[in-house]
């Protein structure tokens, strides 16, 4: 016997609002995937709307690149606003 | 709890200098708070006890399901019926969130549910006492669900990402569990003397088999320590267990029903109730399999998974066939 394959599931919780990923679940079939995650992840009005992706699918960073991979933002602190003083007579800025 | 006696696979709890670079820093990272997610370095062992752990925590749920399922049918009320119905899908919804946390550690769904069914691995010792009357049903929501509260609001902090996310996953929805449990004892407490003695009669049985889930007491629970140390227990047995005792005494006081200790009292001193002795000879043979259903339980959930297996074929060849169409 083969077992489903696995789907991650993203819900959306209200209109205006990205899908979040809640979890995974097993299905046979992408449209058995979604009507499990009715099931089991919106049983209380948690969501909108649902995406399934097989979770063979995913490709996800090296935890052990995170240092080489995020670098180039470290030394970037002039893309925060907070970088840059502000006079405190100087309003709306 | 619903994870009772978790094996670690270690000794003894082992001291910075006793451990390798690699384990040091682990180690670092979860005193520091920092979640360990799925993909992250982490030892061997602390990724076996988790496996085990939220694998009994799974079953616990699936197979908790069976002595509630046995009164859907006779529920007193249509409300109540809709109701349990409602509870018991959330239960099996733990199980899902569960199976899905365990799989992030590599190991198949289908593997872990064999697992159980050959009897490799245990479920809570509570769901092996039988569900006599209604009023067991009342029982089960405001004890066996507020001894689980009790246990899985620290595991919400634990260090595990997945286990930790599916822990505040089901605390949000235990509280409708608890609540619609007391409601039931508090409509028996306040009709007939027959319906009060059955809420009594329910309490009489499981009040002992409720303080036993938080397992055996902390100077026999060996592998606590290192769970302790790797976050994935955050507060001991017997803490636990106090908190529960001093939370639910006054709840049955306000029943009008009694707990079946007659050493109950509350101390002054410690600020906090003192029990009798818990019989941790019934806890163990429970768990070795000797208690009132434990052959029941798995006979029901062996039955369930072999009679969904043509249903689960046929999805699957019909995905097939989907899949064959569109190509
Ligand atoms: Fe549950
Ligand atoms: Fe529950």
């Amino acid at each position: 016997m083969i077992e489903w394959p696995l789907w991650e599931v993203f819900i959306r919780s209200q209109h205006g609002l990205a899908h979040k990923h809640v979890g995974s679940l097993h299905a046979p079939d992408a449209e058995m995937a979604i009507k499990n995650a009715r099931d089991v992840y919106t049983r209380r009005n948690e969501g909108v709307s649902i995406w399934v992706v097989r979770s063979a699918d995913v490709h996800a960073s090296a935890p052990s690149e995170r240092g080489p991979l995020f670098e180039p933002a470290n030394d970037k602190v002039y893309r925060h606003p907070t970088f840059f003083p502000m006079p405190e007579e100087v309003k709306h800025l | 709890m619903y994870a009772q006696m978790v094996e670690t696979g270690v000794a003894k709890v082992r001291d910075a200098h006793e451990m390798s670079p690699d384990e040091q820093a682990f180690q670092a990272r979860v005193d520091a708070d920092i979640k360990i997610e799925p993909k992250d370095e982490m030892p061997d062992a602390y990724r076996r006890t988790l496996i085990r752990q939220i694998q009994q925590h799974a079953h616990s749920e699936i197979v908790g399901m069976l002595p509630e399922g046995n009164w859907i049918t006779r529920a007193p009320t249509l409300k109540r019926k809709a109701i349990l119905m409602a509870k018991v899908q959330d239960e099996a919804g733990h199980g899902l969130y569960l199976y899905s946390a365990a799989e992030t550690l590599g190991v198949s769904r289908d593997q872990l549910i064999a697992d159980l069914h050959a009897g490799k691995v245990k479920y809570s010792s509570i769901f092996n006492y039988p569900t006599l009357s209604w009023a067991d049903i009342g029982a089960i929501g405001w004890l066996v669900d507020g001894a689980a509260i009790m246990n899985q609001i620290p595991l919400c902090r634990c260090s595990y990402g997945p286990y930790a996310r599916a822990m505040i996953r089901i605390c949000k929805e235990e509280s409708f569990h608890q609540r619609q449990g007391f409601d039931i004892m508090l409509t028996l407490c306040r009709g007939t003397p027959a319906q009060k003695a059955m809420a009594q009669d329910a309490l009489n049985r499981w009040w002992w088999p409720s303080l036993m889930m938080f397992g055996p007491p902390d100077a026999e629970s060996v592998h606590s320590a290192q769970s302790a140390r790797w976050k994935i227990k955050l507060l001991s047995n017997d803490e636990l267990r106090q908190r529960f005792v001093d939370q639910t005494v006054p709840q049955a006081d306000y029943l009008g029903i009694a707990m079946p200790d007659p050493q109950l009292k509350w101390n002054e001193t410690s600020g906090h109730y003192d029990i009798g002795p818990i019989d941790w000879d019934e806890f163990h043979n429970v768990l070795k399999g000797n208690g009132p259903c434990n052959r029941d339980r798995m006979r029901t959930r062996v039955k369930a998974w072999e009679d969904g297996a043509w249903v689960r074929d046929a999805a699957v060849a019909y995905a097939e066939k989907q899949a064959r169409k569109a190509a």
